[in-house]
């Protein structure tokens, strides 16, 4: 209840009315296993020929120390060879820290230049999670940008990832 | 005749101890790493399991790491035990990094007051040690090269050698990719190989009954193309011979090469 309303509010204070809105939810299950790591995480939006179109996030390891997270980025595989080793991290509003077990919701808009420069077609969403001594998955959910209807695209890992949900708003 | 008979049997000894027999390859831990700073460890042997060190030690006299920009790196904590040798190497730069041992050998057989006396060794060697006396001398020039890449951060760019039997990636290989295809040209002296016969196999045959080897011959341009089945570490090896020798009293030139290839799952 309380993040609904948080979110009305948001919506609110941004005028999100007037914008072409793509929200990410996307779950990280809660794994009953001896050793737990948080996943490293991606999420970036492809072309129907695998290039890169947008890159929304990466979350890892940040705070070790020397920089020490990025040694396993190469674990998110598909995201190293598109975007990882042509990138010089952290990168202001694109790295983050891992996060635990749960829903998270990321929030991406026409008002935000990795968006706005979508030109109209089809795309793909991915999500790219690697886990320390664990395994590693990546979901695509495809849609087509800008939606001319409210949409809601889901798709279901197996292992690393819970749901993803793509939410377009026009 | 029994210059063709002894030519041959000379070959057939030599060749048993190396390409014939055995395998030989490098094993690198990984060979796709983050950012310059990580490190490798390569395990080299011969074997003939791909990739099991379980008969001899690969040796690491003519190894040399070749670092993105052209320099040479020196390899760390080498040693050499009954089944391998390893090496770690430290990948500073950012780019690929090309590992290869190239043994260039000469084998000779002469007679020297009637006994029939067999010599391998380096070229630089052979006129000082071959006996000025010696007779019915027959040389044949070895060149093998054994090589991988391993690349830090962004690939960067892997130029021919232009000397012998080499494989030259028109497809990065830290690019690798099952049920993608990749292209690879193979030149001698850097010069297009053409209608070359390559094996590729792919590592684990402990634990397969089938050796699952694929089989293609170069173009016109030296170029062959393998979509790779799997993803798993791959050995490419080809070999050739000609008449294209250094030495002036070789006959016969006879090159191999031996490369190994990690192909990711995408």
């Amino acid at each position: 209840m309380r993040k609904k309303l948080s979110l009305t509010a948001c919506a609110l204070l941004t005028g999100t009315a007037t914008a072409a809105d793509l929200n990410v939810s996307i779950e990280i299950p809660r794994l009953n296993v001896a050793e737990y790591h948080r996943p490293y995480l991606a999420v970036w939006i492809e072309r129907p020929d695998r290039s890169v179109a947008a890159h929304l996030d990466v979350w890892y390891d940040v705070n070790l120390k020397n920089h020490e997270g990025a040694k396993w980025l190469k674990d998110l595989r598909s995201w190293w060879r598109r975007i990882g080793r042509d990138l010089r991290l952290p990168a202001d509003g694109i790295s983050g820290a891992t996060r635990a077990p749960g829903t998270h919701e990321l929030r991406f808009s026409d008002r935000q230049p990795a968006i706005a420069r979508l030109a109209a077609g089809e795309y793909r969403l991915v999500v790219e999670a690697a886990r320390e001594v664990g395994g590693r998955e990546l979901l695509e959910i495809p849609f087509r940008w800008p939606s001319q209807s409210t949409q809601r695209l889901e798709a279901r890992g197996e292992h690393e990832l819970g749901a993803v949900i793509v939410t377009l708003t026009p | 005749m029994s210059r063709c008979v002894s030519l041959a049997l000379l070959l057939a000894t030599c060749l048993a101890t190396s390409a014939h027999a055995h395998r030989l390859w490098l094993l690198p831990s990984a060979t796709v790493l983050s950012a310059p700073g990580d490190w490798v460890t390569v395990d080299a042997a011969v074997s003939n399991e791909l990739f099991y060190f379980n008969h001899v030690p690969l040796r690491l006299d003519n190894l040399s790491i070749t670092s993105p920009s052209g320099s040479k790196i020196a390899p760390q904590n080498m040693s050499t035990g009954k089944f391998r040798s390893t090496f770690d190497a430290e990948l500073s730069e950012a780019g690929t990094y090309r590992i290869a041992v190239v043994n260039d050998a000469l084998i000779a057989s002469y007679k020297e007051n009637g006994t029939v006396k067999r010599w391998r060794g380096r070229p630089e060697d052979f006129a000082r040690q071959i006996p000025a006396n010696a007779t019915e001398l027959r040389v044949v020039e070895m060149s093998n090269r054994i090589e991988t890449f391993v690349t830090a951060g962004k690939p960067s760019e892997i130029l021919a050698v232009g000397k012998g039997l080499e494989l030259v990636p028109i497809t990065h290989p830290t690019d690798l990719f099952a049920q993608e295809p990749a292209r690879f040209r193979f030149l001698i002296d850097g010069e297009p190989a053409a209608g070359l016969e390559v094996s590729i196999i792919p590592g684990g045959i402990r634990y397969r009954d089938r050796l699952e080897e694929i089989r293609v011959t170069t173009d016109a341009e030296g170029d062959f193309t393998v979509t790779w089945p799997n993803p798993g570490m791959y050995w490419i090896n080809a070999s050739a011979q000609d008449d294209r020798t250094g030495n002036r009293q070789a006959s016969e030139r006879r090159l191999n090469y031996s490369g190994t290839f990690e192909v990711m799952a995408p």
